[in-house]
């Protein structure tokens, strides 16, 4: 890992057009430094934080590997804060030798008060970078403030594991969908389930079995049925089933969707020797009897298939966890992406939800 | 009357990065080579890691040495642990091992292939299905007949239920007839379909990407003829020696190396029409047709078209190097060029007068890869040239390596009271732009072999027209005596490339 070296500037009391100018001279400077710096001009991403918690998010965003956004800015809420006081921090991944290149990412925390909410739009407008997609992501909740920096973005970051109701989750979402993209760490929690669920129906007799489906059973984390959820509705969404509300019997959520020739018993499952939030298996029959099985496992998902003579096999699907910061760090590459299946998973998604 | 069964799409592939691979045993023949060591054992391991190999996956080492399935193993974890871009997730690799086995023998024996048969087999019936199986041919070119010859006489060349592909390594041949006799041997087994020719400079994003911006920006297209382009030059130039590499690169040399295969495909990336669409067969259609349209030399042409040089003692990196000659394992006497270069010409209606020129060579000033395409000047320049600096034609330089970007140089005037004009750059930074990194070549390679697409991959008629337009030059510098023009090590390269410059070009700066 090559070592890191920053330029900072810091200022109280201060302006977003100073600390935009202040950025620029860093910038030059830098550059004046050694050509070989060039800056990170891929992705904005606005983060508002309560300051109280700031420091935890500055540590989720260093674990996100090689995707950080070229700019950060951090809007760092404390209500009673009367005055903004910012710290830009030009850095690069090192000192960039004769002919090489050395990327330079800008991060601009701004602390900010209750008194500022209202002028927030005007606060980050001058702070991103103009022509670039911009990302925003308030862990915190404050829906009120997303929907204040709406206009200034192209897509919303969240995280639907997050609000306490799957209602209120998908709810936020579709309404966010109207304005902006939207990345759902919820949903890319899903990915290697349905990467894997579609190469496992890949091969020409599998594909038929599809619309044969009889059953799906999810297991997930407590905290996760919304991912199970948007997993649903995404096999909704592509095999046309219609869609009823699940029931809530003892900690499990049952229901049933209309596929074209059957109907499919649905089934979802809290889990809560599940460690980490997302999905700890997936089970789906075939009106053949097929079954197959997907666990989360070391080394990748654990597979086992019963065929409709009875014969079974397990194997593992190779793949490593990408952890949490992982399924952030995927959340900021995707703002650059456009998945066209979640919407539709996500409306069907609302079709279910008790 | 026949019905034919149309298959129905996999409605659940949509919207995702990764496709579907059928499940895959694959063998590597070379299995302990360095190939196998540095590139292909930790590009398995990372599709491991992404969780993009197919679901089952089986993976067979096939060498001359004699040695245990666990040693084998071991090896691979040695170089997997050694040359992988990520540190191993221990539980994902103990996974991918799991399935790693390994047949040793020489290539010409039969028994191998009856042992490797069993082997495929056996994981079918593990498995309880056909898996497709792939050979990949990371072996010295000789044995490239001869495994295929083999495959073909213990009959993997086909497996009911699945499907069956071979990839070959380069070099694909050392002569245009060699070349032709190996498409023959390959052809008697394989169809075309199951072929996979290897050029890895295909699997690199930076190529690929010369499409995109050429054929998704609406901005160049019109440029891009002789009305407007006065010449193309494409350099692929090193600093580093031959290093270990002599027994290989002293039967080589810089043209078989370099121009043959990767630096015409780029030329064709440059030079060839927009493809219908972007399938397979298309894009190839558009390249041959490129290769074809480029008129192979004569004898008495080639001097007058091709240079080439060896790379003498110098400075290389702030220290002082040996030439080429003084190499270890460089043959005593030996007419290996070290440098190349070409001046081509693509006879068609876009390019007819505009010299294409080549130019590939280790041990020169640094290391980069690049295509400038240098317009045509002004017709009439209005100001002043006194006091200008060096006004000069568009430039637009296409970096490969080590900066991937796009460069365009344009004249701007100097802040001031007169009118005087430099030329400036504007830049732009692929490494800037993307938050993605782009993925190892043969990554890439390996799985568009496996899901049998063959884009990324050269045809069999595409490697005998790159061979036919070489070809000639090969056959005219063997029937030259050496001593060849020397070059400093760590310099521009030899004086002798200017000789092949149409009046009024120079090579421009390493």
């Amino acid at each position: 890992m090559p070592a890191t070296s920053d330029a900072v500037w810091s200022a109280q009391d201060t302006t977003p057009d100073a600390i935009e100018a202040a950025l620029r001279e860093l910038l030059v400077a830098r550059h004046a430094e050694n050509g070989g710096y060039a800056p990170a001009r891929a992705l904005n991403m606005i983060a508002f934080v309560d300051r109280a918690w700031s420091g935890e998010i500055a540590n989720r965003l260093r674990g996100v590997g090689r995707y950080h956004a070229s700019r950060l800015i951090v809007l760092s809420y404390e209500p009673s804060r009367e005055h903004l006081d910012a710290r830009a921090t030009v850095a690069s991944e090192g000192d960039p030798r004769p002919g090489e290149l050395s990327l330079l990412r800008e991060t601009v925390i701004v602390e900010i008060g209750k008194r500022h909410l209202d002028d927030l739009l005007t606060i980050a407008d001058p702070l991103v970078v103009s022509d670039l997609l911009t990302l925003l992501w308030s862990p915190h909740g404050h829906h009120e403030v997303v929907r204040e920096l709406l206009p200034l973005v192209q897509a919303v970051l969240l995280d639907s594991v997050d609000e306490p109701e799957p209602r209120e989750a998908i709810a936020q979402a579709r309404a966010l969908l109207e304005d902006a993209y939207v990345v759902d760490l919820a949903w890319l929690r899903t990915t290697p389930w349905r990467e894997r669920l579609a190469t496992a129906f890949d091969p020409a007799e599998m594909r038929r079995q599809l619309h044969t489906l009889t059953s799906v059973t999810i297991h997930h984390h407590p905290e996760s049925a919304i991912s199970a959820m948007l997993l649903i509705g995404w096999l909704a969404s592509r095999l046309g089933w219609r869609l009823n509300p699940l029931v809530a019997h003892e900690g499990t959520l049952t229901g049933k969707a209309s596929g074209r020739r059957q109907d499919i018993e649905l089934r979802l499952l809290a889990t809560p020797q599940q460690q980490v939030r997302g999905l700890a298996g997936l089970e789906l029959e075939t009106a053949s009897g097929l079954r197959l099985r997907l666990d989360r496992g070391p080394g990748g998902l654990h597979a086992h298939r019963r065929d409709a003579k009875g014969n079974e096999r397990a194997w593992t699907m190779l793949g490593a966890s990408r952890g949490e910061a992982g399924i952030l760090g995927e959340g900021i590459r995707q703002a650059l992406l456009r998945d066209p299946t979640f919407a539709p998973a996500l409306a069907a998604a609302g079709e279910i939800v008790p | 009357m026949s019905t034919i069964e149309q298959q129905p799409d996999n409605p659940l592939v949509e919207g995702l990065e990764r496709l579907p691979v059928a499940p895959t045993s694959l063998v590597i023949f070379g299995a302990t080579g360095d190939l196998a060591r540095r590139k292909l054992l930790p590009a398995l391991y990372n599709l491991a890691h992404e969780g993009a190999l197919p679901e089952r996956f089986n993976l067979v080492g096939v060498s001359r040495k004699e040695k245990e399935r666990d040693d084998y193993r071991a090896e691979c974890e040695e170089a997997i642990r050694a040359f992988s871009r990520r540190s191993p997730d221990e539980e994902v690799l103990a996974g991918l091992l799991e399935h790693v086995k390994y047949v040793p023998g020489t290539f010409d024996d039969e028994s191998v292939y009856r042992e490797l048969a069993r082997v495929l087999d056996g994981f079918d019936e593990h498995t309880g299905e056909k898996l497709n199986r792939a050979f990949y041919l990371s072996t010295a070119p000789e044995f490239f007949p001869v495994i295929v010859e083999a495959l073909g006489a213990q009959g993997l060349d086909r497996a009911e239920d699945a499907e069956v592909r071979v990839i070959i390594e380069k070099p694909f041949g050392t002569s245009l007839a060699e070349a032709a006799e190996l498409n023959r041997s390959v052809l008697d087994v394989f169809e075309e379909s199951q072929v996979f020719r290897i050029d890895h400079y295909l699997g690199k994003e930076t190529v690929q990407n010369m499409l995109a911006f050429r054929f998704a920006n609406g901005m160049f297209e019109p440029l891009w003829n002789r009305n407007y382009i006065d010449n193309i030059q494409i350099t692929a130039a090193e600093d580093i020696g031959i290093g270990s590499r002599a027994g290989y690169y002293d039967h080589s040399g810089a043209l078989r190396d370099l121009i043959q295969n990767h630096m015409l495909q780029l030329l064709c990336h440059v030079a060839m029409e927009p493809p219908v669409n972007f399938t397979a067969e298309e894009v190839r259609n558009e390249k041959v047709k490129v290769l074809r349209a480029i008129h192979a030399p004569s004898a008495a042409e080639v001097p007058q078209m091709a240079v080439r040089a060896q790379y003498g003692p110098g400075h290389a990196g702030g220290e002082d190097v040996a030439g080429y000659l003084e190499e270890e394992g460089v043959r005593e006497g030996s007419i290996t060029e070290t440098f190349a270069a070409l001046r081509l010409e693509v006879d068609n209606w876009r390019w007819a007068g505009v010299p294409f020129y080549l130019r590939a060579g280790k041990r020169l000033a640094r290391k980069i890869t690049e295509i400038a395409i240098t317009l045509k000047p002004v017709p009439h320049l209005a100001f002043s040239a006194e006091g200008s600096l060096g006004i000069r034609p568009n430039q637009l330089v296409l970096t490969l390596q080590p900066n991937e970007g796009v460069s365009l140089q344009l004249g701007a005037k100097i802040p001031g009271t007169r009118m005087i004009i430099r030329p400036v750059n504007m830049e732009f930074l692929y490494g800037t732009s993307f938050l993605s990194q782009s993925p190892e070549a043969y990554e890439r390679l390996i799985m568009d072999a496996m899901r049998g697409d063959p884009t990324l991959f050269t045809r069999n008629d595409e490697v005998e027209a790159q061979w036919e337009i070489c070809d000639p030059i090969v056959s005219a510098w063997a029937a030259t005596p050496g001593p060849l023009p020397q070059y400093q090590a760590g310099s521009q390269g030899p004086s002798e490339a200017n000789e092949i410059l149409v009046e009024g070009h120079s090579w421009r700066a390493i």
